[in-house]
């Protein structure tokens, strides 16, 4: 037993629903869903639009209430959680105030969290330098490339060194090339700090790259169709992984799983 | 012949001067023609003997004319401006001067009341529901039937001079900045304020690290409105109120006395003082939001 499993869970989900009224009826975006993320997992969500994953995710970062049902992230409450700034958070776009420098986007949340000026300068140097963007401190949001922003914004999360990373889709924008790479550094990072990552994708490759665990949903109403393990797969990742057969076999399960959700329907 | 020579037409067309230097030219030609039309009355006495050259040299140079020549104006400018002593009701400057400093002072206040009521629609739901609709019937009341009832007001409770001005300028340009600022504060993406939400951020930290800075460049766009209305609203004050001094009571003595000379004059003076208060917004504009980068 590691450390990090006698502490319990990083994220525990209990029968957890979110219904809207519209209309035209109440919408189940989640229905009755039961999750663990145990600590240092890299936990992706994937499902078709509507599938509630991004539900889910704003749900744990107490961005959104439920309806029923419970959230515990490290034994504390969504909104005790994120209070205690227990996690950052990584949206689709990368979400940049145009009117700061690369280097005070990355202290934006030290600042609000009333760091003193050497520790704010300190950590963002560390956390561009984790994302390769060491150099860009100076620059402005729209003198860098979509995937450069998305980093960016990434360090942003990083600069506070929350041990649980919330990620929404976070390459969804960009283009194939450079979200393969971004996918190889992204997998770097996790594997270098060993935090704890929930992330929100479309894409059945970088879920299955990414993840230690996988969890297949389904829409209509939202709920969890099977919850896939990776950790088959070697710990320590490049792309050419995307290629062998281990991986491709857990790609299929991830797509029979969508199959199993109607996803394809 | 050098490259400079050469190159001067075609920078000439492809730059804006040329249509403004042509236009010009049209609108000083028009004024020319218009005069010697409208002020042929005067001289028709003793034109009898004029050819055509002498009758418009005439018409230009009249001492009272109904539309005075650019020249004559730009000359009673200069006259006005420069010739008459500092300080004097004769010289134009003490003139510009007064309206100047009610115009600002009412700016600060506008200004600042439109700030702060933008903040306070944009916090509380209840205020804005309850305060728009009134801000905007005030701006339905015409400035030429409000300017004297405030003026007289304000006077008989012994407030005269510059603060009834004031409070004209005012009443004009908070509503373009409440409008503008508004829209400011309201203009940051969802993704960016869930991300204050996530750092936990409060009201007041969300106002000063997101909402405010988005709403500059907003914000600048009204002043620049909000500068040429106080200065409109200062002058529209002096009017009603006999005031001795001010481009409005300047205004208005000249058209007392059929002085069209002093009238052109004092326009052409309250148009570049606008101009330079506009001007002035620009250039802490560029000051303030960079060059043209840091907030594309």
């Amino acid at each position: 037993m590691t450390p990090n499993e006698r502490a319990g869970p990083a994220i525990a989900i209990r029968s957890l629903s979110v219904s809207f009224t519209t209309p035209e009826g109440p919408i189940h975006a989640l229905q009755d869903v039961d999750l663990d993320v145990t600590p240092g997992d890299f936990v992706s969500l994937i499902g078709p639009s509507g599938c509630g994953k991004t539900t889910l995710m704003r749900l744990v970062a107490d961005l959104e209430r439920p309806t029923a049902g419970t959230i515990s992230i490290g034994g504390l409450a969504p909104e005790q959680a994120r209070e205690r700034r227990a996690y950052g958070y990584v949206f689709q776009q990368p979400a940049l105030y145009p009117w700061r420098t690369i280097e005070r986007n990355v202290t934006l949340p030290l600042e609000v969290m009333g760091a003193p000026k050497a520790e704010r300068r300190e950590r963002a140097r560390k956390s561009l330098e984790q994302v390769g963007l060491s150099g860009f401190e100076r620059r402005f949001p729209w003198q860098l490339s979509g995937g450069m922003q998305q980093r960016a914004s990434i360090a942003r999360a990083l600069a506070f060194d929350a041990g649980l990373l919330l990620m929404d889709e976070p390459f969804g924008a960009l283009d194939e090339i450079v979200r393969d790479r971004l996918n190889v550094e992204l997998h770097e990072l996790w594997e270098r700090t060993g935090k704890t990552a929930l992330f929100v994708t479309h894409s059945i490759q970088e879920a299955v790259f990414l993840s230690t665990k996988i969890v297949v949903m389904s829409p209509r109403p939202g709920k969890i169709v099977e919850v896939i393990d990776a950790s088959s797969l070697p710990r320590k990742r490049a792309l050419e992984l995307r290629e062998t057969p281990e991986f491709l076999e857990v790609a299929r399960r991830v797509r029979d799983g969508l199959r199993a959700g109607h996803a394809y329907d | 012949m050098n490259a400079v020579a050469l190159a001067l037409p075609g920078r000439l067309a492809r730059g804006n001067t040329l249509p403004i230097l042509v236009v010009s030219a049209c609108f000083l030609a028009f004024w020319y023609a218009a005069a010697i039309w409208m002020n042929a009355g005067l001289i028709a006495g003793r034109s009898s003997g004029l050819d055509a050259i002498s009758f418009a040299k005439a018409a230009w140079s009249l001492d009272r004319p109904l539309l005075p020549a650019p020249h004559q104006i730009l000359w009673e400018l200069k006259t006005s401006l420069f010739d008459a002593r500092l300080g004097t009701p004769r010289n134009l400057f003490t003139h510009i001067g007064v309206t100047l400093s009610s115009t600002l002072v009412g700016f600060a206040i506008g200004v600042t009341l439109g700030i702060l009521l933008a903040i306070g629609v944009d916090r509380s739901r209840a205020l804005d529901k309850s305060l728009t609709p009134w801000l905007v019937a005030s701006q339905t009341i015409p400035i030429l039937a409000i300017a004297p009832i405030v003026v007289t007001a304000l006077g008989s409770v012994g407030l005269k001079g510059l603060i009834p001005k004031a409070i004209i300028s005012a009443y004009l340009c908070f509503f373009p900045v409440a409008i503008g600022m508004a829209k400011g504060l309201a203009s940051p993406d969802s993704a960016q304020r869930d991300l204050m939400r996530t750092y936990a951020a409060g009201a007041r930290t969300t106002l000063t690290k997101l909402q405010l800075p988005a709403s500059l460049p907003f914000l600048f766009a009204s002043l620049k409105v909000a500068a040429a209305a106080a200065f409109v609203g200062a002058i529209v004050a002096e009017l009603p109120t006999g005031a001795q001094s001010g481009l409005g009571a300047r205004l208005l003595a000249g058209s007392y006395y059929g002085n069209t000379m002093q009238i052109w004059a004092a326009l052409i003076a309250a148009a570049l003082t606008a101009s330079l208060l506009v001007g002035a917004v620009t250039l802490i504009e560029r000051l303030a939001l960079g060059p043209k980068g840091a907030r594309r």
